[in-house]
């Protein structure tokens, strides 16, 4: 006999996202899935950000790593509740993977959940988690032409990180010509400048981000 | 492996809701720009069925090229999955119509008590042959 499906083939992982997100907002917490390369400053992006927005929220990190607890380790030496996922090979962070992280959350003593996603452009693009926006950091040293390469990314991000504009002059980066490809694969991405490890350019950034979770507050009808 | 997973799982709930035993053959959509390489989900389905009612199956890709719509003149036109700028203006600020497929359309399964379809072709074509000789 022949049956019927039609359906997509992440279905599973887009059914788990959706009561993730449920279960998010029931909470009041607002969700941000950060994508970039392996050494983009994922990680410095986060503790800088951290950093600029901490006075205000109750945050959270979920780290992704394909293995070791190394970022987890230094987020948390920050005084900040992080849980460490080991995909164990896997390139990408999965629904399911994040409702077994969250299980280990104060869900509703937070504000703000940052996942750290694995370093990959490619395969998180695919994986809704049940977050409320996907952001992507790129660095300098990477190279202007990686929208060229790897659209999709660039493409679901709400808002792309440049990082490491400390080093531009040491690098053949064309910063308008990268800007221009951002632009016209995604024309309402703004576009953060930044030094992560320098603090450059965070709090415009962090602004951004602050109003998107007051905006998600207000649209779930939160008092806090 | 995710992705075979996936198809593995989706197939597996509708075949017994079906009421069936057996899965011969699985039938899934990929678009070009998911970048999933045919070969990659045959190896994942090779390790990830015996032992369960898809022992066996045959997985059948069909692939799904790229195209894109211009924003700025408004074509609709094919093209690779490195090179989507409109080819009559030029414009980078296109929006992708086909390409990111990943869709399970259907899957071939049996019962028990159902003797299976293709098996029993190729048995009587064997059958014929040898009855010749």
């Amino acid at each position: 006999m022949e049956i019927d499906l039609s359906k997509p083939i992440l279905d599973r992982n887009e059914r788990l996202a959706a009561e993730n997100r449920a279960r998010f907002d029931a909470a009041g917490v607002f969700v941000l899935d950060m994508m970039a390369s392996p050494g983009a400053g994922k990680t410095s992006t986060i503790l800088a950000t951290i950093a600029a927005l901490r006075d205000r929220y109750r945050i959270a990190v979920i780290e992704g790593d394909i293995a070791s607890k190394v970022d987890a380790e230094k987020v948390k030496a920050h005084g900040i509740p992080a849980v460490q996922i080991n995909t164990g090979g896997a390139c990408h962070l999965e629904s399911d993977m994040i409702r077994r992280a969250v299980d280990a959350l104060p869900l509703d003593e937070l504000d703000l959940i940052i996942i750290e996603n694995v370093g990959n452009l490619v395969c998180p693009t695919d994986f809704n988690l049940g977050e409320n926006a996907k952001v992507m950091i790129l660095s300098v040293p990477e190279g202007h032409d990686k929208p060229y390469k790897y659209p999709g990314i660039f493409q679901v991000s709400e808002a792309v990180i440049l990082n490491k504009v400390d080093v531009m002059p040491y690098f053949d980066f064309d910063e308008e010509e990268f800007t221009g490809v951002v632009k016209s694969l995604n024309p309402k991405a703004p576009i953060f400048r930044i030094a992560a490890t320098k603090g450059e350019g965070v709090q415009a950034w962090a602004e951004w981000l602050a109003a998107r979770i007051d905006a998600a507050k207000v649209g779930l009808g939160s008092t806090s | 492996m995710g992705i075979t997973q996936g198809i593995l799982a989706a197939s597996f709930e509708a075949a017994e809701k079906a009421g069936a035993t057996r899965i011969t053959e699985i039938r899934i959509t990929v678009g070009e720009l998911t970048e999933i390489q045919e070969f990659a989900l045959d190896f994942a389905f090779q390790s990830l069925t015996p032992d369960t009612m898809a022992e066996g199956a045959t997985l059948v890709v069909t692939t799904v090229a790229p195209s894109s719509r211009c924003r700025e003149c408004d074509l609709e036109y094919d093209h690779d999955r490195f090179e989507m700028l409109c080819p009559v203006c030029g414009s980078f600020n296109v929006e992708p119509l086909t390409g990111r497929e990943l869709r399970i359309d259907s899957i071939e399964a049996v019962d028990g008590t159902e003797p299976i379809a293709e098996q029993a072709d190729d048995a009587s074509v064997q059958t014929a042959d040898t009855s010749e000789e």
